[in-house]
């Protein structure tokens, strides 16, 4: 019988493999997408859907981001946007956790929602939504609060942990037990036109400097509310910031933070 | 003494970008947090010269104090 290699190496075209041919495989070679799609990349081939990242992720590294595990925790107006990007850019294994269901003022802003979603869990949703995205990328779904209780057994055996919350008391317990997992944590946060981003990693205390002065209860989102342009600008900076970390390249924002205010056009970056 | 006082974000609403401000000598971080009625439980990282600083921290003539609020959504 022909091997899969050699079927794939006889499909490929400019080292590119076609999405159609990733599905005969499958079916022919009896194995999922996601098995084709790591013979692929481990024949130093590139999934064709990838090939306008070929310039700046190679295929070694393309293998590398599908063999990475990355957690988002929070599945509303900036996980939405973040998990749609790990997808595309072929993050094999996703871990979406959020607790909600859709309602309806996520709809200005939360990728994930339509009409057609409210009342729906957020997790799930999510699921659908990245199998239909890519179909080689799995998606475990959580549908839970990642606290300082169950976060270190939610969070096992993940390379990258992504905020994706909307408050601080989860953020400074996902730091904690990012740190005791010795997992890379990215931060964003955003309200009204305003955010930040920051990378941090185990021993970092960044979370706890930037929310040092914090007494408890809401920051200023709680007046501004969220737009749509502004958790997709701060969601792109954190997946951004997830590549780096996963293919350990560019010059990270470690004991910095991004602070970007969209009313005046201002981006801050601030030592921390 | 001048203070220069640089506020973000939501804190701009109705003060001002950047300002030189005069303040008696000994003026700490907190009472500039006070006399700008920033409201204490929406303080996110406040920097003196790029240096984080506590609310008790006293201030000198010629220092840049950034005031910034939190910013917790998602």
């Amino acid at each position: 019988m022909e091997r899969l290699s050699d079927f794939l190496l006889a499909q490929a075209s400019d080292g590119l493999v076609s999405w159609q041919s990733q599905v005969t495989a499958s079916r022919q070679f009896d194995v999922s997408l996601a098995e084709v799609e790591e013979a692929i990349l481990s024949a130093d081939l590139l999934p064709a859907r990838y090939q306008r990242n070929r310039q700046m992720i190679s295929t070694a590294q393309q293998l590398q981001l599908f063999r990475s595990k990355v957690a988002v925790v929070g599945a509303g107006g900036l996980g939405g946007y973040i998990l749609e990007q790990l997808a595309r850019l072929g993050i094999g294994q996703l871990v979406s956790i959020d607790a909600d269901v859709f309602e309806e003022n996520n709809l200005n802003r939360q990728l994930l929602s339509s009409p057609s979603k409210l009342g729906r869990v957020k997790v799930e949703v999510a699921a659908e939504r990245i199998a239909e995205v890519n179909p080689a990328v799995s998606l475990i779904p959580i549908q839970a609060m990642c606290d300082s209780q169950n976060g270190a057994e939610l969070l096992a055996g993940v390379d990258c942990v992504v905020d994706a919350v909307d408050n601080v008391t989860a953020r400074l317990d996902l730091s904690v037990v990012c740190d005791k997992l010795q997992v890379p944590l990215v931060h964003g946060a955003i309200a009204g036109w305003y955010g930040h981003v920051s990378t941090i990693l185990p021993g970092d205390t960044t979370m706890q400097t930037i929310y040092r002065h914090w007494k408890g209860g809401k920051g200023v989102e709680q007046q501004l509310g969220n737009p749509s342009f502004t958790p997709a600008v701060a969601a792109s900076l954190e997946v951004a910031e997830v590549c780096k970390l996963l293919l350990d390249q560019g010059r990270l924002l470690r004991n910095r933070k991004l602070a970007f205010n969209l009313l005046h056009m201002e981006v801050d970056d601030i030592s921390l | 003494m001048k203070i220069t006082v640089k506020l973000f974000a939501t804190f701009r609403i109705d003060r001002f970008d950047i300002a030189e401000r005069d303040y008696p000598a000994g003026t700490t971080v907190a009472a500039i947090v006070d006399d700008l009625e920033l409201p204490r439980d929406q303080l996110g990282i406040l920097m003196v010269n790029n240096r984080h600083v506590e609310l008790d921290r006293e201030m000198s003539d010629g220092e840049t104090l950034a005031i910034f609020p939190l910013v917790g959504g998602g």
